[in-house]
C-alpha cells in the first residue's frame, strides 16, 4: 500500500464510517476494513475498478462524485476521503462542498503543483511538468484544475472551511504544514494531505 | 399444458390473504432445488424467476427438455455455485409450471379458473414463497437473487421479511413499473384477448388455445428484451433463406423469422392466462406505494447487504431505475453496492453469457458468504 494511504489510515479512528470517493481498486478501503473495523463505502467511476473492489468483497457504488454524492444524507459518514482527484473535477468547489456535506470531516489529498521538481520542469524545459505524481502529458491528463498546497490553504480561508490538520509528504517523509513553514513545504512536498471541516 | 410429473410441490395449507382481498389456502407451490443445504442451514439462496421463467433454473428442464433459464449463471462452479450453495426456486403463483394458477380447477365450481383466478401481485408471490423457506427450516437465507420480475420479488421479499436474507441481488429491475412498462404489457395482453380462441379466458374448457395471440405477445415482448444495437448486429437487414426480397408478407428478413420462431416455441411452454396474470402483477408493482411514495421506508432498518446490477443497453429497466433503488438505500445508510455492466444484449443480458456480469455476481457471493 502506498505511503499516502498509510497516512490517511492513521488519521481515521477505528470503527468509524467512511466513504472513499474515487476509491479506485479499493486498496485503502480494504485496509481500513481489515485493520480498523471501519464501515467503508466506495464511489468509483471506472467499471474495471468497481469489479476489482467487488472481488475484494468491498461495498462500492459505480458513480461519479459530481453527480452521485448527492444521494447520501448529510453527515452520513465520519470521513469522506478524496485522494488525488480533486484536480480532475469540472468543479472542485462543488465537490469539496459535497464532501463536507456527506462527511463530518473530509480528508483531501492533492498533488502539489508547487513542488520544486514541477516548478523546475516548467522553468527549465518550458513544457508542462511530468513527474512521478503527475505522470501524464498535458493532452491526455485527467487533471483540469491543478493547484499548489498554498492555493489549497488560500482556498480554505476564502471559502470558510477549517483545515484541522495538514501534512506534507515528500518521498517517504511526512511533516506538518503550518502557516510558518507554508512556503517551504509548498516547495518541497509533492503531496499535501488535509483534514478539513466546515 | 404439460402434465405435472417431475414437479416437486409444496401444498401450502396456511391461508394467504392476497392483495386483491381474497384468501387462498391449500394451494400448490411448485419448486426445484439444486445443491444441498448444509447443517447450519446458512448456504441457501432463493432465486426468483422472471415473467416467463419457472423453477427449473439450471440443468435440463424436464418439461421442455431444454437448458434451464439461468444455466449460464447457476451450476457447479458457476457464479451461483451449486457445489457451495443450496438453490431454491419456486414457480410463482399465477404461473403455469405447477404452482397455483389460472389453469387449475376451482374446487368450488369444479371449473377451470381461467380469468376467475384472483389477480395476484408481486407481494402475493413472495408471501407464498416464504412458506417454502419455512418448510426447509431456513431461518435466514444467504441470498435472494432475481432479474427483471425476479428482481422485483427480491425487493419485495427484503421489504416484507427484513430478517430473512443476509444478502440481496436485484438485477435489471425497478421498484415501480413505468407507464412504458405497463403499455408494453398491455400490448401483450390485448394480443391474447383479441385472439378469438382465447374465449374470454375459457379456452381450456372449450378445448381451444389462443396460440396466435400469445405468440404475438411474446414477439412484441421479445423485442423489448433486446437492444437496437444487438438486433442490428445479429440480424441487420439479412434475408431469410432467400437471395432477394419476395414482395410479399412472408418472413423475408431474418429478424422476422427469428421473432416468429420465438413466438411459436413460447406457446408450447406457456399458458396465455398465466401471461395475463403475471404481467398484471408486474404492472401493479410499486414498492413505495404503501410508504407514502418514499422507497427508503420500504427498507427501514434493513441489515441486508444489497448488490444492485444494471446493464448499459437495457431500455426496459434502464440503469436510472436501478439507481433509484441504490439512492433509496443509501438514503437510509443501508449496505448497498452497485455496478452497471457494459453489454449490447439489452434487458436479456442477465440471462446470457455476459462475463463481466457473471464475474461480479460470483465475486459478490463468494466474498459475502
Amino acid at each position: 500500500m502506498k505511503h499516502e494511504f498509510r497516512i490517511i489510515a492513521d488519521l481515521i479512528e477505528a470503527n468509524s464510517r467512511v466513504i472513499d470517493v474515487g476509491c479506485g481498486d479499493g486498496v485503502l478501503m480494504d485496509f481500513l476494513k481489515q485493520n480498523k473495523n471501519i464501515d467503508v463505502r466506495g464511489l468509483e467511476i471506472s467499471k474495471d475498478k468497481v469489479q476489482k473492489c467487488i472481488s475484494k468483497g468491498l461495498t462500492v457504488i459505480e458513480g461519479n462524485a459530481e453527480s452521485d454524492l448527492k444521494q447520501f444524507p448529510n453527515h452520513s459518514f465520519d470521513y469522506a476521503v478524496l485522494s488525488q482527484t480533486l484536480q480532475a473535477f469540472l468543479n472542485p468547489e462543488i465537490v469539496i462542498n459535497e464532501l463536507l456535506r456527506v462527511g463530518k470531516k473530509a480528508i483531501v489529498t492533492i498533488p502539489n503543483f508547487g513542488y520544486w521538481k514541477v516548478r523546475l520542469h516548467l522553468l527549465i524545459k518550458g513544457t508542462m511538468p511530468v513527474t512521478e505524481t503527475l505522470p501524464d502529458q498535458w493532452y491526455n491528463t485527467a487533471n483540469l484544475h491543478m493547484c499548489t498546497i498554498k492555493d489549497f490553504f488560500n482556498f480554505a480561508t476564502e471559502k470558510n472551511f477549517k483545515i484541522k490538520s495538514s501534512l506534507a509528504l515528500s518521498k517517504e517523509e511526512v511533516s506538518e504544514i503550518k502557516n510558518s513553514n507554508l512556503s517551504f513545504k509548498n516547495f518541497f512536498a509533492d503531496l499535501g494531505i488535509f483534514i478539513i471541516e466546515k | 399444458m404439460n402434465i405435472k410429473k417431475d414437479i416437486k410441490n409444496l401444498l401450502v395449507e396456511k391461508p394467504l390473504k392476497l392483495d386483491c382481498g381474497k384468501t387462498i389456502s391449500n394451494f400448490p407451490l411448485a419448486y426445484e432445488t439444486y445443491g444441498s443445504l448444509n447443517q447450519k442451514k446458512d448456504n441457501a439462496i432463493l432465486i426468483f424467476h422472471a415473467l416467463t421463467g419457472d423453477q427449473f433454473v439450471t440443468g435440463i428442464n424436464p418439461i421442455t427438455n431444454k437448458d434451464g433459464w439461468w444455466s449460464y449463471a447457476v451450476g457447479p462452479g458457476k457464479a451461483i455455485d451449486t457445489d457451495k450453495f443450496f438453490i431454491i426456486c419456486a414457480n410463482v403463483i399465477g404461473g403455469c409450471m405447477g404452482s397455483f394458477g389460472p389453469s387449475d380447477l376451482d374446487q368450488e365450481t369444479q371449473k377451470i379458473y381461467g380469468i376467475n383466478f384472483p389477480v395476484i401481485t408481486i407481494n402475493d408471490m413472495v408471501n407464498a414463497q416464504i412458506n417454502l423457506i419455512d418448510y426447509f427450516g431456513i431461518e435466514k437465507l444467504f441470498s435472494v437473487i432475481g432479474g427483471s420480475m425476479g428482481g422485483m420479488q427480491v425487493l419485495q421479499f427484503v421489504s416484507n421479511f427484513p430478517n430473512r436474507a443476509k444478502t440481496a441481488i436485484p438485477i435489471a429491475c425497478t421498484s415501480s413499473h413505468s407507464a412504458q412498462n405497463i403499455a408494453l404489457n398491455e400490448l401483450g395482453r390485448q394480443a391474447i384477448a383479441s385472439d378469438s380462441n382465447w374465449c374470454d379466458g375459457d379456452y381450456i374448457a372449450k378445448n381451444s388455445n389462443p396460440n396466435k395471440g400469445l405468440a404475438v405477445a411474446r414477439m412484441a415482448a421479445h423485442i423489448t428484451y433486446l437492444s437496437k444495437k444487438g438486433l442490428q448486429e445479429k440480424f441487420g437487414r439479412k434475408l431469410q433463406e432467400r437471395d432477394d426480397l419476395k414482395f410479399g408478407f412472408d418472413a423475408d428478413f431474418q429478424i422476422e423469422s427469428y421473432l416468429r420462431y420465438q413466438g411459436s416455441v413460447f406457446v408450447d411452454r406457456f399458458d396465455a392466462n398465466s401471461y395475463l396474470y403475471i404481467t398484471r402483477a408486474m404492472d401493479y408493482f410499486d414498492l413505495s406505494r404503501k410508504f407514502e411514495g418514499n422507497l427508503s421506508k420500504a427498507f427501514k432498518d434493513t441489515k441486508t447487504k444489497f448488490f444492485i446490477i444494471s446493464f448499459t443497453s437495457d431500455w426496459l429497466y434502464p440503469t436510472q431505475e436501478n439507481k433509484e433503488i441504490v439512492i433509496a438505500l443509501n438514503a437510509i445508510g443501508a449496505d448497498v453496492g452497485f455496478v452497471e455492466i457494459e453489454s449490447d444484449k439489452g434487458h436479456d443480458s442477465f440471462l446470457l453469457d455476459v462475463p463481466e456480469f457473471l464475474k461480479a455476481l460470483k465475486n459478490f457471493l463468494e466474498k459475502s458468504y
